[in-house]
């Protein structure tokens, strides 16, 4: 939350994008968020993600709950319309924009105690519900605005910075996210924007729901050691089961790999997701199959990201619905209201 | 209408035509209500205006429920209060149900048992041996239950003198679809009707045909706002089932059904969404007017608790919702299936914080269509939460009302939007600027221009430009604009309408929603007694002038309500700067629609008072 806008300086050699754009344009204004905060680099993803895409940026709407992460689309895609509701409560405002104008892209971005907490419900229905939008939670396992307690994602065992014992079972969003029908789930690092740059642009190129738990340390509470959620132990057990590019059905496709090695998955949009494997025999468009691999390298104390599942072909709330084409709220007058003869046989059936 | 009782032994009979009430008292799940139903719109039928109310438990088999059906000619269409005609079908509530007949009245009975000794002896008794001809004419036990009602409902339209013909030809268009249905239930009307001409005599009520149901038209108010919400452009409804407002949103679905499907495709001009919760179905409604939707949930108390935060988000941060409150009987879970007007606070006032939004206060089904469609064209217009504020016994039972009616030429107001031509043109915009000095800013909608126009929704304080801010002279200024913008609220809700007494007089009296049609009737009683009271009926929040000068009119007001706290009467005085003394409740809040002898009882009892006072003020 800030009333700094950034300068409109432009350094003359920045490269513009497919639509003219610079990577300034998609930025919002200066973060407050702490220094070294793995939120801001989300943000940043996020905005190397839009820029890459040729995004307009006036074409996507950003959501947030209530939070330290919830405070971030005020930091990117400053010519796009933002709103920071309520705490927990994110899935459902932008289910209600989506119904609105089902023609723009929608960004929900939360945080585990927006949605793992006060929101599980409202994460777990608009998921179900196959809401189209790209649902990030940034999480660090702990509550950040209001100084250091444990989020429902703190794992079981891991020490606060006061030294106090998480002896909860922790909710993974990830597992849950697979269960209820989330049609592209992954999980990313914060820390490794190679990995998460990808895995946004193929989310946002994803007709359904997209998740992606991108596990963020907070560096003021949750970044100590005896920390599940600190940058050293997310370094020391990454389990990535894949590596992916992100091809727009306009580039090319280069094939530079042995036979084997990588997996082409051709979303609904014609976008090409290029899987570079990491775990052996790891289909990602396997639910059952993904949802046993992340329950046994979970076990083994694994932190398993990558794009762990994708439904290249799935439908969404507006196919459910079946509602017309043209957004809702472009609907005119004609197309709306009945009209006084439609009224008048109403009348005589209630005589 | 009521004639002059006539004596039979001890018994004083009550006689009357076209001008009575009936109750039916039945077990829930036994199938009574489509029986009890076809006899108050044969009566309809017969040119006789009827009110029917169900009273019903929260229960789906076996418990108690009971029909009451007023009579009148005259077009009373609120409860009267006692009853003249008791049916009684359910032993359980069998003595109660005996001990409520107004003296002289009747009690209609199966009499295949024996009354048990000691009945009441100032009431008529008329048996009819249902279970008796039942067992004679069917074998299976089901159609036993389901056709003893048509055969009392046969039996009492021929002690009634309600015409064959009438009742037939109502079995013939309720089974319009299953013409196997129609020749069964022909004949169970029959089997009554023909045992009571045989063995009884008719009673002293009696249904004479009349002409004096017109054009109006038999609806419930939650079909009816629906409908509302259909012409007044709603297209996205999220909600929960909650009783009594559950049928509101199953009637939008299938009015959209009807008007909302495009002819070519078929697809949907609407979406509605049944949430996991209240406050995801707030959340919906408020992200699809953010994003320039109309969009609505309905509700009932509970649900309202819920929906708080969200409701102060609508405010502080200017979203057109609209959220239709049918009222039932609170605190907690209450009386779910019984009405009450016990919200009125809690909407008026819905939220932490500094906050107030606008209600709307139908008095019966037209009102609801009506207010159902301008809801939305305030809450674009005002951007903010409009509370259409009915409850059980307007939304779920049918009333008889005027048509519903629509001017071609009437176009949605969809407020102060800016748009890409505006935008491209060089309109400034600042999201919460008061420009035009009404207190209402100008929004845009997400995705209209690519560089003009984007702004930041916030829940937290902001500068007019909707950029954070904690400065405390920035978020004063911003409070005030939206106090400026409540009293621009003032000129848009539906003015007051005042029925002035024949004399005048100091005493006034307000009421609102469906106590209107029991004050009616009352405001006809006081009259005939010599007391003569002005009244101001309100519809909606903010009060106008109108409200305040007529307070300031009168000596004593009194203000009728169906809820234990005063709660209209507590936001006069609070918005109005009112003397508590000058207001003075009347209210009926145990779950029963108000009756209009209630009414008439307590204002004259008060007005009796009052004059004892005024001769104590003298003596000081």
């Amino acid at each position: 939350m800030t009333y700094i806008a950034k300068p409109r300086l432009h350094h003359p050699l920045l490269q513009p994008n497919g639509l003219g754009f610079t990577r300034r344009d998609y930025e919002g204004k200066v973060s407050t968020l702490c220094a070294g905060c793995g939120h801001d680099s989300i943000s940043a993803a996020i905005i190397q993600a839009c820029y890459d895409l040729d995004l307009p940026p006036h074409r996507l709407a950003k959501l947030s709950g209530i939070g330290c992460s919830s405070k971030t689309p005020d930091y990117f895609l400053g010519a796009s319309h933002g709103f920071n509701s309520v705490h927990g409560r994110m899935p459902s405002v932008l289910t209600g924009a989506s119904l609105a104008n089902r023609e723009l892209t929608y960004l929900g971005v939360s945080g585990d105690g927006d949605s793992a907490s006060i929101g599980l419900g409202q994460f777990a229905h608009s998921i179900r519900r196959g809401v189209n939008m790209t649902y990030i939670v940034e999480n660090n396992g702990v509550y950040g605005l209001t100084k250091g307690q444990f989020s429902a994602t703190s794992d079981k065992g891991s020490k606060s910075k006061r030294g106090v014992m998480n002896h909860d079972q922790p909710i993974e969003l990830v597992g849950l996210a697979l269960q209820i029908g989330a049609s592209f789930v992954a999980r990313s690092f914060s820390g490794d924007k190679a990995q998460l740059v990808p895995l946004i642009k193929a989310a946002i190129h994803h007709r359904g729901p997209a998740f992606i738990d991108v596990i963020s340390p907070c560096v003021q509470f949750n970044n100590h050691p005896g920390s599940t959620k600190s940058f050293d132990y997310v370094r020391e057990h990454n389990a990535a089961v894949n590596r992916m590019d992100m091809i727009e059905d306009r580039d090319e496709i280069v094939v530079d790999y042995e036979p084997g090695t990588v997996e082409l998955v051709t979303q609904h949009d014609g976008s090409v997701l290029k899987l570079r494997k990491l775990a052996t025999d790891y289909d990602p468009t396997d639910r059952i199959a993904a949802m046993n691999h992340l329950q046994t390298h979970q076990a083994l104390g694994e932190i398993v990201t990558g794009l762990i599942f994708v439904d290249p072909d799935a439908q969404e709330m507006h196919d459910y619905l079946g509602t017309v084409a043209s957004p809702l709220n472009q609907l005119g007058d004609a197309e709306l209201t009945p009209g006084a003869a439609a009224l008048e046989r109403v009348n005589q059936g209630l005589r | 209408m009521i004639e002059q009782p006539q004596f039979r032994g001890r018994v004083a009979t009550i006689s009357a035509v076209n001008d009575f009430v009936v109750k039916f008292a039945n077990v829930n799940g036994s199938g009574s209500a489509s029986a009890n139903g076809l006899f108050a719109k044969a009566i309809l039928r017969m040119g006789v205006p009827v009110a029917p109310r169900n009273i019903f438990p929260s229960n789906i088999q076996g418990l108690p429920t009971w029909y009451e059906v007023r009579v009148s000619e005259d077009g009373h269409l609120g409860r009267r209060g006692g009853v003249d005609l008791m049916v009684a079908m359910n032993p359980q509530t069998f003595f109660k149900d005996v001990a409520s007949i107004d003296r002289g009245g009747y009690l209609f009975h199966d009499s295949t048992k024996p009354l048990p000794p000691d009945l009441r002896d100032d009431i008529n008794i008329v048996g009819v041996p249902l279970t008796a001809i039942c067992n004679a004419a069917y074998s299976d036990p089901r159609q036993r239950q389901l056709f003893k009602n048509i055969i009392y409902v046969g039996a009492l339209s021929a002690l009634l003198g309600i015409e064959s013909e009438v009742t037939d030809q109502l079995i013939a268009d309720e089974f319009a679809s299953k013409p196997k249905l129609i020749k069964p239930n022909i004949e169970a009307l029959a089997l009554g009707r023909d045992h009571a001409l045989a063995n009884l005599e008719p009673l002293g009520l009696q249904i004479r045909r009349a002409d004096k149901v017109g054009d109006r038209i038999y609806v419930e108010g939650n079909n009816a706002a629906a409908l509302g919400a259909v012409y007044g452009g709603a297209t996205v409804c999220a909600w929960y089932p909650i009783t009594p407002s559950t049928s509101l949103a199953e009637a939008f679905t299938a009015h959209c059904q009807e008007f909302r499907t495009d002819p070519q495709s078929r697809a949907a001009r609407y979406a509605i969404v049944q949430a996991e919760d209240e406050i995801a179905s707030i959340g919906i409604v408020v992200g699809a007017g953010w994003n320039g939707a109309r969009a609505f949930t309905c509700t009932s108390g509970p649900g309202i608790s819920l929906m708080q935060e969200f409701v102060g988000l609508s405010y502080f941060a200017e979203i057109p919702a609209v959220i239709f409150d049918v009222q039932r009987g609170g605190p907690s879970t209450g009386m779910p299936t019984r009405t009450q007007q016990s919200d009125i606070l809690a909407a008026a006032y819905a939220s932490h914080g500094d906050t107030k939004h606008p209600l709307l206060f139908p008095e019966d089904p037209a009102e609801c269509f009506e207010m159902g469609a301008l809801a939305f064209d305030l809450a674009e217009r005002l951007q903010t939460c409009i509370f259409v504020m009915l409850d059980l016994d307007i939304g779920m039972n049918e009333w008889l009302c005027r048509p519903f009616a629509w001017d071609d030429e009437r176009r949605l107001d969809r407020g102060k939007v800016l748009t890409f031509e505006q935008l491209e043109a060089g309109e400034p915009f600042g999201r919460y600027r008061d420009v035009d000095g009404d207190g209402i800013p100008r929004r845009t909608l997400p995705g209209v221009h690519p560089s003009r126009g984007a702004y930041f929704t916030r829940g937290t304080s902001r500068d007019p430009d909707a950029r954070y801010s904690e400065e405390g002279p920035v978020y004063v200024a911003n409070m005030e604009r939206l106090l400026a913008k409540f009293d621009s609220a003032k000129a848009l809700i539906p003015a007051p309408i005042e029925r002035p007494a024949r004399r005048r007089t100091p005493h006034g009296v307000i009421y609102f929603g469906s106590s209107s049609a029991a004050m009616s009737e009352s405001l006809q009683s006081l009259e005939a007694a010599g007391r003569h009271v002005d009244a101001l009926r309100v519809r909606g929040f903010p009060f106008s002038d109108a409200v305040l000068d007529f307070i300031a009119a009168h000596e004593t007001v009194f203000v009728v309500e169906q809820n234990r706290d005063a709660q209209l009467r507590t936001l006069i005085m609070t918005e109005g700067g009112v003397d508590p003394a000058k207001l003075v409740p009347i209210l009926n809040y145990d779950g029963s629609p108000i009756t209009a002898r209630f009414i008439t009882d307590e204002i004259s009892r008060r007005l009796a008072g009052a004059r004892t006072m005024g001769l104590r003020k003298a003596a000081r």
